[in-house]
């Protein structure tokens, strides 16, 4: 291992791409406005997750023009806002497909085939983990732990979860998403109603 | 005797989530209308009476929590519920949300009673989006039935319980950054001291309680200290909600006594190994805790006994492997997680998990030396207790842990120039999106 290679030396601040100009609608400003109160009045900011997920689920990802605008109703820089931005991993700041599909890479989903399910999905979709495919429909993204082991491996899709998603299946599964959409999805089984919450390994599942 | 739930009785039950049903088959907000008249105090007294520990991780006492926080102060103070989960392996506050939502909101608005605070913010991870929208519509029924809100059931106390949602951030599940999360900021941990009970939430006093933690105060309010005491080893008291994963038959969320052996949660509860295949390791508490052996499985299940065999109960995330994991391939798996989650504030945990992460990938891909083997162990050493936050212990520990008790594994890697156990479950690929 080369001891601190030049690249660790570059500094490159990307910038985001600013896009066009952005303002909520008046259902997401309302939305916003409702949120805030949560808060005590000088603490505006603390409603910033909330503003990028709205800006986020309004325009699909946050460029620059979106993030002024959540730096205005806070009442922060931007810079603060991209500071956050650029932290946490459920914001995007490059456009992503209708469906994104984050796999649990983390040991309890390894455990039971998680890496193959990953080649599996960047087989059949001719994508790397990180890219979308040429039509826009999906995205591959590789997560860490997202707290459901019990029913390895677990694919969020957007904010919807398929559980026990064998190798196998992996062709199936995009097929039905793709003709049928997010209904497709196992979901979470404790949301299922009358699912048993514990234990109840199918019968035919897993990998 | 056979273990009765209380925690987790209803769960499977169509509607268990609901008030309707949380009212006639659970304590239906009983333990709040028993403690409202009472002194704030004797609330605080009777958690420190019960010995409760936190539920989150690291097992202190709730009760002291409550009791360090600051009473003579003119600022608001607050609650703030981790709902975070986030530890790789643990999935039980997920299960009391989406099942039992109103156990946690009843917990929430006697926990403000008892500290003097009026508002209660519950951080809930991101990725937990469909419990999310549960707790925000059983919450809005809590304040329909007068469960919070103002002038709570006559009493003159006002309670107010919020969601927080959270973006993507396992570093959030520490309480200061946790804290920052909520204000706003990037997930960070703060220097302590002060700690969040003198200085947390707006720099007011704060507790931070894990979602089980304060699912087990109304229990505790409505049963009395004994009761809870009573259930479990000395110290050690309560219900228990045991996440197992990994290579068992029926992976689940477990409800149990402390005195419940490790042995009786995998081959009972968790039904046994798939496929009968023997049982190489278990990590007991959640990712970030050192690895047990097949030895000792019959170490009962509590924070003391499971730190007295060398490891910790941690979050109680069982993570269950068989004779085809690869340690070596465990620790880069790990270190994968523990590098990506690092929040970068303290050097050595920053620098070092990036730098574990490659030379464990070159030993696993078998193109390691032998002097890695000593780097690993060199970096691993020096970044356990040289961070704000537990976080860099906890990510030097999957790989100290491993090469402590399968040191010979690492060595067979060096010597072969191969992994010398590649499992079919594994990518075919190695190191696909590195």
């Amino acid at each position: 291992m080369e001891y601190a290679p030049a690249r660790f030396h570059a500094s490159a601040r990307t910038q985001p791409e600013q896009g066009d100009d952005f303002a909520y609608t008046p259902e997401n400003q309302a939305k916003f406005d409702a949120n805030v109160r949560r808060y005590p009045p000088e603490q505006r900011k603390s409603a910033i997750l909330y503003a990028l997920y709205l800006a986020q689920a309004q325009q699909g990802y946050l460029t620059g023009g979106a993030m002024r605008h959540v730096a205005h109703q806070i009442g922060c820089t931007a810079a603060e806002v991209e500071d956050v931005v650029s932290y946490y991993t459920m914001f995007f700041t490059k456009p992503v497909g209708r469906y994104v599909l984050n796999v649990c890479r983390t040991l309890s989903c390894a455990l039971l085939g998680a890496e193959r399910v990953t080649e599996a999905l960047s087989e059949a979709l001719g994508i790397r983990p990180g890219e979308t495919d040429p039509t826009g429909t999906f995205t591959l993204l590789e997560v860490e732990c997202l707290g459901a082991c019990d029913r390895a491996p677990v694919v969020m899709v957007n904010d919807d979860w398929q559980e026990r998603l064998a190798p196998g299946q992996v062709l199936d599964f995009l097929h039905q998403l793709h003709a049928r959409g997010p209904v497709s999805l196992t979901g979470c089984h404790l949301h299922r109603e009358g699912d048993r919450g514990t234990g109840d390994r199918g019968k035919g599942e897993g990998g | 005797m056979a273990y009765e739930p209380v925690l987790t009785k209803h769960i499977n039950q169509p509607n268990s989530y609901t008030l309707d049903f949380y009212v006639e088959n659970q304590s239906g907000y009983q333990a709040l209308r028993k403690a409202l008249p009472l002194q704030p105090n004797d609330i605080i007294e009777q958690i420190k009476a019960s010995g409760l520990r936190g539920r989150g991780g690291a097992g202190f006492p709730t009760g002291m929590k409550w009791q360090f926080v600051l009473k003579d102060t003119p600022k608001p103070k607050y609650i703030c519920c981790n709902a975070d989960e986030s530890e790789p392996g643990t999935f039980k506050d997920h299960v009391l949300m989406e099942r039992n939502p109103h156990l946690l909101i009843e917990g929430c608005a006697i926990s403000c009673y008892a500290i003097g605070a009026k508002v209660a913010y519950i951080y809930i991870r991101g990725e937990f989006y469909h419990v999310q929208q549960i707790l925000e519509a059983e919450l809005e029924k809590a304040y329909r039935a007068g469960y919070l809100g103002r002038n709570i059931l006559g009493s003159g106390f006002d309670c107010d319980v919020y969601v927080h949602r959270g973006a993507g951030a396992y570093e959030a599940g520490e309480e200061t950054a946790l804290i920052e999360s909520l204000e706003g900021k990037r997930a960070q941990p703060r220097i302590k001291p002060p700690f969040p009970a003198v200085a947390g939430l707006y720099q007011c006093p704060t507790a931070v309680n894990n979602v089980e933690t304060l699912c087990n105060v109304p229990l505790i309010v409505l049963n009395g200290p004994e009761w809870f005491t009573k259930l479990g080893p000395e110290k050690n008291g309560g219900p228990k909600l045991f996440c197992i994963s990994g290579h068992v038959k029926n992976p689940g969320v477990y409800e149990a006594s402390m005195d419940t052996t490790l042995r009786e949660l995998i081959y009972g509860h968790a039904g046994g190994m798939i496929d009968d295949r023997p049982l190489k390791a278990i990590i007991p508490g959640g990712s970030s805790v050192p690895l047990l052996l097949p030895e000792q499985l019959d170490t009962p299940a509590s924070f003391d006994h499971i730190q007295k065999v060398g490891s910790l109960l941690g979050s109680a995330g069982l993570i269950v492997m068989n004779d085809t994991v690869c340690m070596v391939w465990l620790a880069m798996n790990l270190l994968h997680f523990y590098r990506h989650e690092s929040c970068g504030k303290c050097t050595p945990c920053r620098e070092g998990c990036d730098w574990l992460f490659k030379l464990l990938a070159r030993v696993e891909a078998g193109e390691g030396q032998s002097k890695d083997l000593d780097l690993l162990f060199g970096v691993s050493s020096n970044i356990v207790g040289k961070t704000l936050c537990a976080f860099g212990d906890a990510a030097a520990t999957p790989v100290l842990s491993t090469m402590k008790l399968f040191r010979p594994e690492y060595e067979a890697h060096v010597r072969e120039g191969r992994c010398t156990l590649p499992a079919e479950w594994r990518a075919s690929r190695l190191a696909l999106a590195h």
